[in-house]
């Protein structure tokens, strides 16, 4: 890979347009991600994080503009097409959306089943993703057995499966307790720096933000450790959108955030 | 739901889009045979009992009001062949519809529309499956499927709950009662006994699965969903048998 890849960007927005009736939901967003780079979408409840989200991932389409995911223009495609696309991202759900009829081990092998993947390997994947979000012990289980975090943690695994380069987190730690969204955003950094996946992630909650933007993790060992950002060493791989009423009002990284004076930005992270 | 003209186009024009969907996607890999044989076994297998009960009981009243109908006339003797006329042609295929449509319609329709607003509809597409190809082709195919099977389990459940009201309760000679029967069906009235069904299924299976993927809110909306998917579907199903019965038995 040379540096010219690296720069280049995995999703790429241009001008994007969308509304319900008479509700614009999105008013013109333009914005890129590029390769490794995790992007922390922010902003109120009803700003259009959540549609900007389905719009990327192809599940609805926008009323005007562009997106490309790797050089491919996706807001024409057919479903068939668009399917090939989805197969390089992960996406994790508001509120996880495990298929409740099937077990934890059939939710994480859901995509494999479907590429008709060997059985041994299937299980050895599921295996493998489960071990990473810490939830062998619920292979069997179902999802209405298990508690909110957990949930959320297999719909990582979910996401995982595949061995996707880009993921998207629909917040995943909205409506949980502080110790279980450390550990969902811990996992969230250590594919971002361990794994060097792509990432968008759309949260209200500026003390996930920030944790994400500030924290980093490194392999030592086989063992994953997280670490502070400090004087010397700044992440520059999380950035920050903030959406306002379906408008980009702020674009950059978190050091930058945290000094705006734009009035509304300073109230939002109060 | 205000009912205008417009509005009723339109759900006609994405009956048939979908109708239309599942049709090429039926045909395409992947094949769920699976899933399509675990839905046959919830659709079918599941509502035997249902459809029987709806069978023994149409069959057994249908043979005291034509008995006494014909006693009038003095043909007592021909009741079998009244029974087996009307449920053959009519109630079994009817009947059996409209109790499937209350039954899997609306779980279709429910299982469905919570699908969708828990989100594992989209978080299906985004695992790159076509809910369409998944989930709606197989309930499609095991409802059009097993609806004539029930159907002529209804009949046959029907025409013995006849039987047994003749014989114990109307005292006709049993023999007199079947061979009556017997020889009161057509090739046509078995025919098109069983297309009809086949017709039903469809759309009972289309109108559930229409009705829950285009649910919209929460709880409530998954509600409205399932009483719509019972209602269009069984009225559906009336005007259909109308269409049918008019083509098959025409009179000359």
């Amino acid at each position: 890979m040379t540096d010219s890849d690296l720069a280049a960007p995995v999703i790429q927005v241009k001008d994007v347009f969308k509304s319900y009736g008479d509700n614009t939901v999105l008013n013109g967003i333009s914005f890129q991600v590029r390769r490794g780079e995790t992007k922390i979408i922010i902003g109120e409840s009803g700003s259009g994080k959540s549609t900007l989200l389905k719009l990327i991932m192809g599940l609805e389409r926008p009323d005007n503009g562009q997106i490309w995911i790797e050089n491919q223009e996706i807001t024409e495609l057919s479903e068939q097409n668009l399917t090939k696309v989805r197969a390089k991202i992960g996406m994790v759900f508001q509120e996880s959306a495990l298929f409740d009829s099937l077990s934890v081990r059939d939710n994480v092998a859901f995509r494999l089943n479907e590429l008709r993947i060997h059985d041994d390997e299937v299980e050895a994947r599921v295996r493998e993703n489960l071990g990473f979000v810490g939830l062998l012990d619920a292979i069997d289980k179902f999802p209405s057995e298990l508690s909110g975090g957990m949930k959320r943690r297999v719909a990582i695994a979910r996401a995982l499966a595949s061995k996707p380069e880009i993921l998207f987190y629909d917040e995943p730690t909205a409506g949980l307790d502080p110790i279980t969204s450390r550990t969902i955003n811990q996992l969230i950094i250590a594919l971002r720096d361990v794994n060097g996946v792509t990432g968008v992630f759309v949260t209200h909650r500026m003390r996930d933000a920030f944790t994400l933007a500030s924290q980093y993790a490194e392999g030592v060992d086989g063992k994953v450790e997280f670490r502070r950002e400090g004087q010397l060493l700044c992440i520059a791989n999380t950035r920050f959108l903030m959406l306002r009423s379906g408008k980009v009002v702020f674009e950059g990284p978190d050091e930058v955030l945290r000094r705006s004076q734009d009035s509304y930005i300073k109230r939002f992270l109060e | 739901m205000p009912l205008s003209l417009k509005a009723g186009v339109k759900e006609v024009q994405d009956l048939s889009i979908l109708t239309a969907r599942a049709f090429v996607r039926a045909f395409q890999r992947p094949y769920y045979f699976r899933d399509i044989l675990e839905q046959m076994d919830r659709i079918g297998v599941g509502s035997v009992v249902v459809v029987m009960l709806t069978g023994f009981f149409t069959g057994s009243v249908l043979t005291l009001q034509s008995a006494k109908s014909l006693a009038a006339f003095g043909a007592k003797g021909l009741t079998g062949r009244l029974v087996a006329i009307s449920l053959v042609r009519e109630l079994g295929p009817v009947l059996s519809a409209l109790m499937v449509a209350g039954r899997v319609g609306s779980g279709i329709a429910s299982e469905l529309g919570s699908m969708v607003v828990t989100e594992q509809i989209n978080a299906m597409r985004a695992l790159g499956t076509d809910p369409v190809k998944k989930l709606v082709v197989p309930r499609i195919v095991a409802t059009t499927a097993m609806l004539p099977l029930l159907t002529i389990v209804a009949d046959t459940i029907g025409l013995l709950g006849g039987l047994f009201i003749a014989v114990y309760v109307l005292l006709i000679n049993g023999n007199v009662y079947m061979s009556s029967a017997w020889d009161g069906l057509d090739y046509v009235d078995v025919f098109g006994g069983l297309l009809k069904p086949l017709v039903f299924g469809a759309t009972v299976s289309v109108v559930g699965c229409h009705c829950g993927l285009r649910t919209q809110g929460g709880t409530q909306g998954v509600g409205q969903s399932t009483t719509q998917a019972v209602v269009a579907a069984s009225i559906l199903i009336l005007f259909f048998n109308l269409i049918l019965t008019r083509i098959f038995w025409a009179p000359s």
